[in-house]
Formats: C-alpha cells, sequence, structure tokens
C-alpha cells in the first residue's frame, strides 16, 4: 500500500474550506496533508484531469439486512456497493432481525464493517426496543458504542408520549441525533402507494401525503420543548418539506434528508404495477418533486441518502399488494442525484459536495466531510460528464430491486479511496 | 375480375332453385330454409319469398352463424378474424325438412359446420342444401342438393358473390 | 359489414379502463352471437374443444365462477377449478410459483380472482396463457361492467345521454371503476351516490359526477346500480350503523315511488336484502337483477372466445 498518495490536477471541491480549483490532493499515512499546486513525488500518483476531487460522500440511510436477511443483502456486498457508488461511510438502518437495539449488535455492526474494508460503516440502533414503539432501548449504551443515532426506521414512533420521552431522554447525550420515517399509521393504513388519482384507478390502498406530514408537524412540536436533536428520513412530500422550512427559520435543530427517487419519480410509475417502484414513504407527485428541488436549491435540504432498500427479486415478483417496499440504489445515487439536481441546475457542484459529504457528517457527528489538512483521507473521484446505462447485474448489491435499470446517467465513480486507501477503482484494484 | 353471373342470371337461378326445390318436395312436408351468414342469408331470404308465392303459405325463414362451429376457429389465422353474430331462427326445426342455404358450396367445410351448428338446435326431418354456385375442390364428402350454377375452378381462383342486400348489386365474380 | 375492419387483438382481459369504446362495443356485438346457446335444446358449442380453462380463484365468489365454469363449459373447453383462500406472502409459494405449475399442465385460459389490485396485469406479464379478469382488488371487474353494459343496451337500445348512478361503496368496488370506464365510454352520464368516507381518493378526476344524496338524483336516473355493501373489505368503519346506511343509501319503495317509471335497477350481487336495497324493489318490476345474471353468460363466453382468438391469431 502506498504511504504517500498524490492526486494531480483535478477540479477540487472542499465546500467547507470554499476550494473550488484545479489543483492537487496530496495523502500522506491515510490523512489529508496537503491541498494545492504540489511538486513533490508520491508513491502513487492519480491523473485527475477532467475529473472532480470530492470529499467521500456519507449516504446516512442504507439498510445492508445484516443480521437477518443476508439473503438480500450483507455488510460486505452492501459494503461493496457503497465504494463502487462512490460512498466512502454509510449508516445503516436498525430495522433488521434482530433490530439493532443494544451495544453489542452494533460493535457487530462496526466489525463486520471494519472487516470488509470498504467503506466506513456507521449505524444507527432503535429508539424503542424490538421496534415495537413502546420502551426506549439503551440509547446510552448504544451511543458509547459507536451508534450515531437513533430511529425505529420502517416505521415511526406512533406513540406522542414515548417520542416525547425518547427525546427527553436522548437530549443528555451528546453528539446523537434522533431519525424518524415519519408515517402516521393510522392515517397510512394498509397502503402501498401515494394516495391519489393513481390508487384510485389502480385500486391500490393509498398513503394519504397527511401522514407523513402530521407525525413532522407533531415532532416538531417535540423539539420545541425538548430542544432534542432531530432528523426527519426520506421527506416526500411539498408541504412536509413547508413544515421543516418553518422549523429551521424558527432556529429549532432539526436537519432533513431526501431520498433520489422522490425527486425523479412520482406515483405514474406505479401505474403498471412494477413493484420496484413499491417505496416507503411512497412515490408522490410532480408538485411535490418540484417543492423539494426547490428546497435543495434554498439549502433546506442537509442530505441526500439513498434509502438504499434491497429486496429478493422473487420478494418483488409478487402482487403489489403484497411486495416489499424498497428501492435498491446505492450504485447508481450519485448519478441520479446529478440527473434530478446538477443537470437541471437546481445546484452547481459545491452545494451538491455539501449536501453529500460535509452536512452529512455533521449530522451523524463525525470528522468527516472536508478535504482540510489533517483530516482523514476519505475522497471521492468522478468523471461527472462520462455516461453510462445503468445494469442492475452489474450491481455489486446482492438484490437488483433498481427501477433506474437501463436508465442512461452521467458521472461515473473513478476512485473511492477511505482513509488514505483506495478501496475501488473503475478500473479494478 | 370477370362477370360470371348478371343481375339477371342471378335471378333466373334463384327461380330455377326454386322450382326444383318445389319439384322435389310434397305439399304436405314441414319446409323451412336457413341460410348460412352471411350471403347465404339473403338468398334465403329471396328463396323464401319466391317459395312462399309458389307454394301459397309463408315459409319459416332463418339464419344460421357457423362461426363457432367452424373447423378453423382454432388454427392461427393471420389477420383475418372470425366475427360472431347471431343465429336467428324463430321456429322449431324438429320434424321439419330444412333446406340449408349457401352462396357457394366449394370445399364442403362451411356446410359440416351448418350441420353440426343446426344439430345442436334441434333434429330436422331431412336437410338438404341449395347453393348458388358450385365450384369444384371438395374437401369433404358432401354435395348440394340443389344447384343454380356450377363451373370448374382451378384452386387460386375465387369466387366472390354480390347482392343489393349487403354490397349494392346482384354479381356473380371471378377473382 | 364494413364493421369486419376492426379487429380485436387482446389475449388478455385485464380491465376496462385502457379498452377504447370500438373494443367495448365489439365485445357486446359479439357476446349477442352467445346468448342463443343458453337458449337452445343443446346447450353447447365446440368453439374451445380441446381447450383448458383454470378458474384461478384467490378470493370467495360461488356466481362470478359458476358463470365462467358454465360459460367456459358452454363452449366445450375443460375447467380446473382452483380455489385458495391464501393471499401471498413472501415465504412460501406465491402467485408467481402457483401461475407458472399450471402453467406447466399446458393451459390456454386463466380466469383470476384475486384481492390485489393488479394481480391479473402481474400474471399476464408472467404467463403465456390468456388471463381473463374475474375481479382484482378494488381495481377491475370487467365482465360485470361489459354484463352491467349489456343489460343496459338491450333493453334501453343504447347508453347514449342516460344517466347512471352508482351507489355504495365506490372507494372499495371494482364494479363501480369498471363500470364507470365502460359506460362513459359508452356515452352515459354516471353519477356516483355514496357518504364521502365511502369515495376514493380525487374521484373528481374521473369523468363523472358525485352526490351525497340519493334523495337528490333518483328522480333524474335511467338506471341505478345499487353495489353490494362488502363490510369485510371496508376496515375501519366509515359508517355509524347500517340503519343510518339504508335511511341514507338504500334503495327503499319510498325512494323509488320518486324514481322514473322506467327506472333500470340492478345489483352485481349478491344482494343484502334490507340494506342497500329493500326486497321488494330487489324483485319488482324495474329489477333486471336476474338478468344481469343470464347476460354474464353470454358476455363471459364471448370474452374467453375473444382471447382465444387472440391467442390464437399470435402464435
Amino acid at each position: 500500500m502506498a504511504k504517500n498518495l498524490l492526486i494531480k490536477n483535478g477540479r477540487v471541491i472542499d465546500p467547507v474550506n470554499s476550494i473550488d480549483k484545479k489543483c492537487d490532493v496530496l495523502i500522506v499515512d491515510g490523512k489529508i496533508a496537503e491541498v494545492g499546486k504540489i511538486e513533490s513525488k508520491a508513491d502513487m500518483v492519480i491523473d485527475a484531469v477532467g475529473k472532480l476531487v470530492l470529499p467521500g460522500l456519507i449516504d446516512i440511510h442504507v439498510h445492508f439486512r445484516e443480521p437477518g436477511d443476508e439473503e438480500e443483502e450483507t455488510i460486505a456486498s452492501g459494503s461493496a456497493a457503497a465504494v463502487a457508488g462512490g460512498f466512502t461511510s454509510v449508516v445503516c438502518m436498525p430495522n433488521t432481525d434482530p433490530p439493532i437495539d443494544d451495544a453489542t449488535s452494533v460493535e457487530y455492526i462496526h466489525r463486520m464493517g471494519r472487516q470488509t474494508r470498504k467503506t466506513h460503516v456507521y449505524v444507527m440502533g432503535t429508539i424503542t426496543k424490538g421496534r415495537t414503539g413502546e420502551q426506549l432501548s439503551e440509547m446510552g449504551f448504544m451511543a458509547q458504542a459507536g451508534a450515531v443515532g437513533f430511529t425505529d426506521d420502517g416505521s415511526g414512533v406512533q406513540n406522542v408520549a414515548t417520542m416525547q420521552r425518547a427525546m427527553k431522554y436522548a437530549s443528555m447525550f451528546k453528539n446523537i441525533v434522533l431519525s424518524q420515517h415519519c408515517q402516521d399509521n393510522s392515517l397510512a393504513g394498509s397502503g402501498v402507494m401515494n394516495a391519489g388519482f393513481n390508487s384510485t384507478t389502480l385500486g391500490l390502498p393509498g398513503i394519504d401525503p397527511l401522514a407523513e406530514e402530521m407525525m413532522i408537524w407533531r415532532d416538531i412540536q417535540l423539539v420545541r420543548k425538548t430542544n432534542m436533536r432531530y432528523h426527519v428520513q426520506h421527506v416526500s412530500t411539498a408541504k412536509s418539506i413547508e413544515l421543516i422550512r418553518h422549523a429551521k427559520k424558527d432556529c429549532l435543530p432539526v436537519t432533513c434528508e431526501v431520498a433520489p427517487h422522490h425527486l425523479l419519480l412520482t406515483d405514474d410509475h406505479c401505474r403498471d404495477y412494477d413493484t420496484n417502484y413499491k417505496v416507503n414513504p411512497p412515490l408522490r407527485t410532480a408538485k411535490d418533486i418540484e417543492a423539494l428541488k426547490q428546497a435543495i436549491r434554498e439549502g433546506v435540504v442537509d442530505a441526500l441518502a439513498s434509502d438504499h432498500a434491497p429486496h429478493l427479486k422473487s420478494e418483488k415478483e409478487l402482487e403489489f399488494l403484497a411486495a416489499p417496499f424498497g428501492i435498491a440504489s446505492l450504485e447508481c445515487a450519485l448519478s441520479l442525484y446529478i440527473k434530478a439536481l446538477i443537470e437541471p441546475k437546481i445546484i452547481d457542484w459545491p452545494q451538491l459536495a455539501s449536501i453529500m459529504s460535509e452536512k452529512p457528517a455533521k449530522i451523524i457527528s463525525v470528522d468527516k466531510g472536508t478535504l482540510g489538512k489533517g483530516k482523514q483521507a476519505d475522497v471521492t473521484i468522478i468523471d461527472p460528464d462520462f455516461e453510462y446505462t445503468v445494469d442492475v447485474e452489474r450491481f455489486h448489491s446482492k438484490s437488483k430491486n433498481c427501477p433506474y435499470n437501463g436508465w442512461k446517467l452521467k458521472g461515473k465513480v473513478e476512485y473511492t479511496i477511505v482513509g488514505g486507501e483506495i478501496r475501488y477503482s473503475a478500473q479494478g484494484i | 375480375m370477370e362477370v360470371l353471373l348478371s343481375s339477371d342470371k342471378i335471378a333466373d337461378c334463384i327461380t330455377a332453385l326454386a322450382d326444383e326445390i318445389v319439384s322435389q318436395t310434397s305439399r304436405t312436408d314441414k319446409i323451412a330454409i336457413i341460410g348460412i351468414r352471411s350471403r347465404g342469408e339473403v338468398l334465403a331470404k329471396r328463396l323464401a319469398d319466391i317459395l312462399s308465392k309458389k307454394l301459397g303459405e309463408k315459409l319459416p325463414c332463418g339464419t344460421l352463424d357457423i362461426t363457432l362451429y367452424r373447423d378453423d376457429i382454432n388454427n392461427p389465422q393471420g389477420r383475418t378474424q372470425h366475427i360472431v353474430r347471431s343465429t336467428e331462427i324463430g321456429f322449431n326445426i324438429d320434424d321439419t325438412i330444412i333446406i340449408l342455404v349457401d352462396d357457394v358450396l366449394y370445399t364442403g367445410r362451411s356446410t359440416r359446420a351448418a350441420m353440426d351448428a343446426l344439430m345442436d338446435l334441434g333434429r330436422p326431418k331431412t336437410v338438404k342444401l341449395a347453393v348458388l354456385v358450385e365450384r369444384t375442390g371438395r374437401e369433404l364428402p358432401i354435395a348440394s342438393d340443389f344447384t343454380g350454377y356450377k363451373i370448374d375452378l382451378p384452386a387460386d381462383k375465387t369466387i366472390q358473390v354480390n347482392f343489393i342486400e349487403s354490397d349494392g348489386k346482384d354479381r356473380v365474380i371471378l377473382i | 359489414m364494413s364493421k369486419n375492419e376492426f379487429i380485436w387483438n387482446r389475449k388478455h382481459l385485464i380491465g376496462l379502463r385502457e379498452l377504447s369504446r370500438e373494443e367495448i362495443e365489439f365485445i357486446l356485438d359479439t357476446a349477442k352471437g352467445f346468448e342463443n346457446i343458453s337458449t337452445r335444446s343443446i346447450k353447447k358449442a365446440p368453439t374451445l374443444r380441446g381447450k383448458v380453462v383454470v378458474n384461478l380463484f384467490f378470493e370467495d365468489s360461488t356466481r362470478t365462477r359458476n358463470s365462467f365454469t358454465l360459460a367456459a363449459n358452454r363452449l366445450s373447453a375443460d375447467v380446473i377449478e382452483f380455489t385458495e383462500k391464501v393471499s401471498s406472502t413472501r415465504k412460501g409459494e406465491t402467485l408467481l410459483d402457483t401461475a407458472k405449475n399450471l402453467e406447466a399442465m399446458g393451459i390456454d385460459i386463466v380466469v383470476i380472482r384475486h384481492s390485489a389490485g393488479g394481480a391479473p396485469k402481474f400474471l399476464s406479464r408472467n404467463i403465456n396463457a390468456c388471463v381473463v379478469n374475474a375481479g382484482d382488488g378494488y381495481c377491475e371487474h370487467p365482465t360485470q361492467a361489459l354484463l352491467d353494459t349489456y343489460t343496459i343496451r338491450k333493453i334501453k337500445g343504447s347508453l347514449e345521454g342516460l344517466k347512471i348512478a352508482i351507489v355504495g361503496d365506490i372507494a372499495h368496488s371494482r364494479v363501480a371503476r369498471s363500470d364507470i370506464y365502460a359506460m362513459t365510454k359508452l356515452g352515459a352520464k354516471v353519477i356516483l351516490v355514496g357518504p364521502p368516507t365511502l369515495m376514493p381518493s380525487q374521484v373528481s378526476q374521473l369523468p363523472v359526477q358525485v352526490s351525497y344524496s340519493l334523495d337528490a338524483v333518483i328522480g333524474e336516473v335511467d338506471v341505478i346500480n345499487m353495489l353490494r355493501i362488502q363490510f369485510e373489505r371496508m376496515g375501519a368503519n366509515p359508517f355509524p350503523s347500517i340503519k343510518e346506511y339504508s335511511h341514507y343509501f338504500g334503495l327503499t319503495v319510498e325512494r323509488m315511488a320518486k324514481a322514473k317509471k322506467d327506472i333500470l335497477v340492478m345489483h352485481p350481487g349478491p344482494i343484502n336484502r334490507g340494506v342497500e336495497i329493500e326486497s321488494e324493489v330487489a324483485d319488482g318490476p324495474n329489477s333486471v337483477i336476474l338478468e344481469q345474471v343470464t347476460n354474464g353468460l353470454a358476455v363471459r363466453m364471448a370474452v374467453l372466445f375473444l382471447v382465444n382468438q387472440a391467442a390464437m391469431a399470435k402464435e
């Protein structure tokens, strides 16, 4: 392994240090040694002409299915997918089987991640034991073991009193965040897609947008009271983002993320009952997409997160009503953001780098997301203009439930460097 | 395109058919005319009118749709489509002499289908076949009892019968 | 005679939403040719001899299943009855497994009834046999709507300009959806009547009028279709009691007095006497409920015939 790694002549973007220029990056002993015009020799040189050199991308919302559903994905396969997609850090959701609701489970995820030696693998623990929404999990012990936050993702904590208790209790720990999959089950019912004209003609039970908005509103009131740092996962509706915009104006410690499918797909895509479009929160409407893009332009959205949710082909080959929710998109997520945000000029590259690296790092309180001197050398090098066709058969992920299969997308990951090591290269390692 | 029978000739043929039918049936017989859709239907009506006049009583006349009984119904047919229409026979065919009427007798397959369709409706005393044109090329052991016009034709030729009621003019043409 | 230009080329009948007016009329015209099979001495034609029809029913239904069975039998097809009250789960045999298994036996037409909307479409994408939808979730029930329109057309001559009320649980009704598509395509004006809790999302985007008062519309409609209140499908109670529902939306003798004299009273069956319709009305002179059942047979024979024809042409 090269001790020194020199990345030459790329367009280096580091929003934290307001850098966006053509220059070099020198990595020594796994740390960023220098950014600028560098003449010194190195053990290994990467020619990055025409490429973007970004602080390592962070996806704070992935499902690697381990433990429990290793047939769908493992931490090893998911990590391979992550680096292929340019992600140097990921946060695993705790809705595994059994759920990650104690310190031992947190340590297990970390160990499997370390052994795989691909991406940094972080994990959130559950808010409630067994994700049942009743008793609080041992958030303290899990935080000590390195859990970066807590969520019952897959569903939201339904009971208001329980959520209030969770916020109050968690507020005594530093550097953790409470994340919520916002959906009021009494309104969502047995819905499988957005409630609207499409659900009416398809004869499928719908999930009212209000189910999401009600819980966001509710939780914001609890944040107002407890001042606990709170993160809204996969925001999907126009009114949801409006609620978050207001909360931010009120200087509440509220952050949020948006998933690529909520920027590119609508419930029109469900018309053929293709279960690859079955996802929770469901695909909404063009109006919602516009509102989310506008929020991203204004900086209201803090993170882009794939909500990579792998499922077996046999599980997705079911009636729309019976198939599980989820889209596997980790490997093409960056290209999807390019298509949704860069190509239509919603935001520019420094802004994209910020919400894919700097700000996600802040949400999970890790010292990452920058190419600052002395920081751990997590770097993603991409060719932004390279066009390719998505082919699920070439995915590193074990699952292929990806509705973007066959799409022509731009943006190829050339190198994914984690802690100074090249963990992925388009040419092969 | 060659005109085989003009309007006048067709009228003559139908009259001749009627005469033949009258000469071969007795006054006491219960007779009914049934035409095979679609040109046989027109022919049957005309025949029934003439026969009714000759016999001095209104002969029952019906229409048989044989689509459901065709032997090519489940063969790949390319783009030709079988249209099912209704069979309209408003009388009991049991113990009746049925004069089955079609425009052209060629392979004999339509007649076979018509006989099967007829048998599902009841039990006629006898079934006689009357056709306007009979051409060579039988594929089944079927023969007509009453024939208006006979012709020898190679297989690549097609006969088309046109009637005023369905096509605007009376004529039989060769294509 | 120039009508012969139209070619029916669908080997599946999934729903009426995707059908054109011409296609719907073609099915109805074809059905007319099948009507007399049921009235003559030998109630059978050899049309589908050697074909195998599977009745794949994942939901209880005696009427629709019997009607399809009889329709297939009258066309001389062999019929396999496959009834399973199991919904798909992530583990275990899936709908696809079941269908592939049946297909391996060499079947030609699958008639499917399933509680999940889209199940017939899903099946049609994955097997070679013809697929006929006998009701999927609350998506569509095309043959029911076809027999409804057939019945109306037969009595009224045409649907053009008719006002038709569909009353009841619209939200969870596949019959209502298929009826709306068929009836509006054939030129009728459809009025949906029921409590707001039983109206589907964004119902206003459908080409229909919506009314919450049966009394307000009873006097102006030519046809009234009373949907069955399906207690099992409604989930959380959308109205306080059956008594209150009947009070507002039941077709009573009293309400019938305000209706047009020649109004047709329809019901997809089985009826809940005294809930959505009073017995005297259901059995009364304006009721065509039993004609619907009779016509259903002709319509289903026509559908089986047509999908098979299209499959043959595609081979």
